[in-house]
């Protein structure tokens, strides 16, 4: 969310010269900090409801992924010709990226231990995992029983189990935007998307 | 320099369509800025699909509006509720919120509309100005200034996207590499398709974006829990105080110079310029302890300076073909479909769709002037909304969108995938955006790079010979090089045991 080193530098500098001599109540105030730590405060809270850190052995693994990645990458861009400098092949191209990749993972693998920027599976997760199926059951049926039975489950369930609304409101707002939606791209745009009626 | 064009592009502007969706964009900017969940760059990417439709030169006034319209409406979550809803807000939420816990909310909002649409106002007319020099001087650009330019606009936009460095320069090679996959343009061989037929003509930008920024943020807001957003009901009293206004000129002055500086630069954008507005202003301040407690310059400065950049972010994409931030790059890609290839041609071939696109600002800035100060208690009501009525709402737009683009089942299939791509990226601290930039550029940076290396008959030395190619790389290497060298060089001294040694080592490479 925030940016680069150089304004958050400025901002140190341009606070550095501060006075604290007033007294103040339990939240700090601006003069107490510098730019940088007021800011992250600011996304902290933003952050609040958000699972934990990852440990180590998950940044690890995360590291592993994407060396692993690389490697694949690598083995592909041989297997399509590598060429020369004077005569680039199609395999050229990919191989000095995967090879930048492969690098850059270890690179990752290394600081795993210090990294803080990943985050655990929670038991929200699996709030995810079920708007993941909800999709995946989407696109498998779509072209069978067309768009609105899947659409108005789709609907339903994201807002009466994954977003925790009434039952009422839930029933009403998936059937009224299905219905939207077959106003707006069947009737009116006459999409070909498939659909019952 | 010859006004005709510009004059013309107004023409473009006021017809009626135009109008229309030049207003359709900037009130959809305005609510996402307000509402939370979704960016402006997971928006556009959503709307992709209505583009199709509609003429190149509606369809990019209306995504630039959304882009802009966004840094407006991020003001009022700042400024009432604390949440800035874009990075380029959190700034302002320290005097905004202050002024609004002292009952002054509607003067943070009120200077802050002032202030944007001043700094934006400002940035347009620079933009006149300066964009045709640009694309003039980019004209003589041969195929290793593209190379070296399209790698350093991939750097800088890694380096200055949130979470780690090195990881989302890794996510750029990941978007490169997915730019290879299809047909090879040079020898016809086919690359990484495993022999699927719908991945033989490569990977459509569409599904890419819309997955990694639409359902990839959504899915990752699922597993947030909030509390019911606090919202006030009215909001009194937005029109500026003469005293405000004076108080605040300079700041909106120094902010918009400096938004639309910061905003040319790729990688440097709104966030970038609010940052360094406001840190500027309480240098300059007689008293720097008031920021943070309700000044009013601290509002003006970053609202000013971001909506400028915002502006100004539009030059490198429309006169040198690179997008200088992760929502450019999903324009970029808007403008692609629609047959345009944005370079420095642009602004003599297509006159009508530059200025017309450029013009359109000054319509709706003054649009959004209207919605942020007499109608601002509209957007506050939209506070209300719930987030979890919105996901499956946009989920359904998207699933459905992306199908209605090539009626294609395989295109649905896709998006979910990046969806979920998009998700453990973010989870796991990659930022999607240089990935999205990276993919964008992908096929320019490799076909420039062969052909350079064609024109240098397979001597790399060669870019380093001419004065832009060599200028820009030598940039490239010193910004690639210099952080990890600095960060290896402080912690030699702190750390003087032998244990991280080997690991700073690695780190170099």
């Amino acid at each position: 969310m925030a940016a680069g080193d150089t304004p958050r530098q400025a901002g140190e500098a341009a606070l550095s010269g501060r006075t604290a001599d007033e007294p103040h109540g339990g939240e700090p105030t601006l003069d107490e900090l510098s730019l940088e730590e007021a800011i992250q405060r600011v996304e902290e809270v933003e952050h609040e409801g958000r699972p934990p850190a990852a440990g180590p052995l998950s940044n690890a693994l995360i590291a592993a992924a994407v060396v692993a990645l690389g490697i694949a990458a690598l083995i592909g861009s041989a297997r399509l010709g590598l060429g020369t400098v004077r005569s680039p092949e199609s395999g050229t191209w990919p191989l000095l990226v995967s090879a930048v990749l492969v690098v850059l993972g270890l690179g990752l693998l290394a600081t795993a231990r210090r990294t803080t920027d990943a985050e655990r599976f929670s038991g929200a997760s699996w709030l995810v995992l079920a708007g993941l199926a909800t999709m995946i059951g989407f696109v498998a049926v779509i072209s069978i029983i067309g768009f609105e039975i899947p659409a108005t489950l789709l609907t339903f369930v994201w807002l009466r189990f994954l977003g925790r609304e009434g039952w009422r409101t839930s029933i009403v707002t998936s059937l009224a935007v299905v219905v939207a939606f077959y106003l707006v791209f069947v009737a009116a745009l006459s999409v070909p998307i498939p659909h019952l009626f | 320099m010859d006004f005709g064009p510009v004059l013309d592009g107004f023409g473009v502007v006021l017809e009626p369509t135009n109008l229309l969706y030049c207003l359709i964009g900037v009130v959809i900017g305005m609510l996402i800025g307000v509402m939370p969940g979704l960016g402006p760059a997971a928006t556009i990417a959503i709307l992709l699909p209505v583009t199709f439709g509609i003429e190149p030169v509606t369809a990019i006034i209306m995504l630039a509006g959304i882009f802009y319209g966004a840094q407006y409406g991020g003001t009022i979550t700042s400024v009432l509720l604390r949440l800035p809803g874009e990075a380029s807000s959190v700034v302002t939420v320290f005097d905004g919120h202050a002024l609004a816990r002292q009952g002054r909310a509607g003067t943070a909002l009120g200077i802050a509309a002032v202030g944007s649409f001043i700094g934006g106002t400002v940035s347009i007319i620079a933009l006149t100005l300066v964009a045709p020099l640009v694309a003039g001087f980019a004209l003589d650009f041969g195929p290793p200034e593209y190379t070296a330019l399209a790698l350093l606009g991939i750097l800088l936009v890694a380096t200055v996207s949130s979470g780690g460095r090195l990881k989302a320069v890794i996510a750029a090679c990941i978007g490169l590499l997915l730019a290879t996959v299809g047909r090879d343009g040079f020898t016809g061989a086919e690359r990484f398709t495993f022999d699927n037929l719908s991945l033989a003509d490569g990977l459509d930008f569409v599904p890419i974006a819309m997955g990694l920024f639409g359902l990839g943020e959504i899915l990752y807001n699922l597993e947030e829990r909030h509390g019911a957003v606090q919202a006030p009901t009215k909001v009194a009293n937005v029109w500026p105080s003469r005293a405000d206004l004076r108080e605040s000129a300079g700041a909106i002055g120094r902010g918009s110079l400096l938004g639309f500086v910061l905003g040319i630069l790729p990688g440097g954008g709104a966030t970038l310029s609010s940052l360094a507005a406001y840190a500027l202003e309480k240098r300059r301040a007689k008293h720097p302890e008031r920021f943070g407690r309700g000044a009013v310059e601290g509002v003006a400065a970053p609202e000013t300076a971001n909506n400028a950049a915002a502006t100004s972010s539009f030059i490198p994409l429309l006169t040198l073909g690179i997008p200088a931030n992760a929502t450019m790059a999903v324009i970029f890609g808007a403008l692609l479909i629609q047959g345009v290839s944005p370079g420095p041609q642009l602004v003599s071939q297509e006159p009508e769709l530059f200025w017309g696109v450029v013009n359109s600002m000054y319509i709706g800035n003054i649009l959004l002037l209207i919605m942020s100060i007499p109608l601002v208690g509209l957007f506050v009501r939209i506070l209300r909304v719930r987030a979890t009525i919105l996901a499956p709402i946009t989920v359904l737009i998207t699933l459905v969108g992306v199908y209605t683009v090539n009626n294609s089942v395989f295109d649905i299939v896709l998006v979910i995938f990046f969806g979920v791509l998009g998700y453990l990226m973010k989870k796991f601290g990659f930022e999607p955006g240089p990935l999205v930039l990276a993919f964008v550029l992908g096929s320019l940076l490799e076909n420039s790079l062969r052909r350079s290396l064609l024109i240098f008959d397979g001597d790399p030395i060669g870019f380093f010979t001419r004065p832009i190619s060599g200028t820009l790389l030598a940039v490239f290497l010193l910004v690639a090089l210099l952080p990890p060298l600095r960060a290896a060089l402080r912690r030699r001294p702190a750390a003087p045991r032998p244990d991280p040694a080997p690991q700073d080592t690695k780190e170099l490479v």
